[in-house]
């Protein structure tokens, strides 16, 4: 494959990006991204974007837009990750802005109320989903869920501030995995 | 302006929090708006999520209404900008230094200790808003037993079949109607 950094226009990412922001629903965007960039526009290999997709989730933000950061970054240095992030995110925040006008002016019809009632109730079920089958490797291994539980009562129950909690079970889940001499060997 | 202010520290910080992507901020950002700074009410906050997922692109552009409901069009701007340009900021140069330490095993240690903090953390963010959109005591146990069982439902679907799931959300809203 020809490296193709630095010889894609910003317009082009800009649009790639942008058709990808206006055309992926309900969370399922690496699926998305995984098609673009990797299929059809040929930016990545398999391996680089397993790569990118490690960084934007072990990262603080949103997957899709640490995405957006690591590729444009890798074909057009920080124009390319700007023009890159506003192509994914323009399309639905016009999208969210419309759809916030509309509630707005009707979230007291007491029909449209219960409409919302059972919009969220569905969102609470997608994203109990979503959860299940991202961790369901942590769910099921003894040490990994101990964390899982730890935290949960921490933010959920007890309302522990997320800097708080993170500061102190994030190092000791780390050194708890930390890379072992025999790993070495392996 | 002080309201502006405060709703941009406020959505910097977990911009910067958001480990994971952004579910995993839901509870603290819920504890956040609606307890601590009563921007919006229990009820409006999971509308307001719900709405995000009728939307296109990453679901978590709809916290920019919470801006709205605060201080109109400046709000839902100043929101956008300062719950997704720090972290974008902090990934474009983390992912520099990340990409110098291909190989070193602490990444590994990094990524397999954070995975575990990251469910409990979305657990916690379903949790939250679960009490709300799925169980209000207000109501009777009829009313509750149709809200869990239109999110078991949507959960259901969604593990069995690969319907697009913004569909499930618009059936969700269906169903509302009809049996609500």
């Amino acid at each position: 494959m020809s490296d193709p950094r630095g010889c894609v226009s910003l317009g082009k990412i800009f649009s790639v990006f942008a058709v990808i922001g206006a055309t992926s629903f309900g969370g399922g965007i690496v699926a998305y991204l995984r098609r673009a960039l990797v299929e059809k526009e040929k930016w990545l290999d398999e391996d680089s974007f397993m790569a990118a997709l490690e960084i934007s989730q072990t990262l603080p933000g949103l997957n899709s837009t640490n995405m957006s950061v690591i590729v444009g970054r890798k074909l057009r240095g920080a124009a390319g990750a700007l023009v890159a992030v506003l192509g994914m995110v323009l399309p639905g925040a016009v999208a969210v802005t419309a759809l916030g006008f509309a509630y707005v002016a009707l979230r007291h019809d007491p029909k449209v109320a219960v409409i919302l009632t059972g919009v969220a109730a569905a969102a609470v079920g997608l994203l109990l989903q979503v959860t299940l089958k991202i961790g369901w490797r942590q769910l099921v291994q003894p040490r990994d869920l101990a964390f899982v539980a730890v935290v949960f009562v921490l933010v959920g129950i007890f309302h522990v501030s997320l800097v708080v909690t993170l500061v102190t079970v994030a190092p000791l889940a780390i050194w708890i995995n930390r890379p072992r001499e025999e790993d070495k060997a392996g | 302006m002080n309201k502006i202010i405060e709703l941009v520290n406020n959505f910097a910080l977990m911009s910067l929090l958001a480990v994971g992507g952004g579910t995993a901020v839901l509870p603290e950002m819920k504890h956040d708006t609606v307890d601590r700074h009563h921007w919006v009410s229990d009820t409006q906050f999971a509308e307001i999520y719900s709405l995000g997922q009728l939307a296109p692109g990453p679901n978590m552009t709809c916290v920019s209404l919470i801006g709205y409901e605060v201080s109109g069009l400046a709000g839902l701007v100043a929101v956008l900008f300062a719950f997704f340009f720090p972290a974008c900021l902090l990934c474009y140069f983390v992912s520099q230094v990340w990409d110098a330490a291909e190989g070193s095993p602490w990444r590994d240690a990094v990524q397999r200790g954070m995975a575990p903090i990251v469910i409990g953390l979305m657990l916690a963010g379903c949790y939250a808003l679960g009490k709300t959109a799925s169980f209000d005591p207000a109501k009777g146990w009829d009313y509750n037993l149709l809200t869990l069982g239109i999110g078991a439902a949507v959960a259901i679907m969604l593990s069995l079949t690969r319907i697009n799931p913004a569909l499930t959300i618009l059936a969700g809203g269906v169903a509302g109607y009809i049996l609500l």
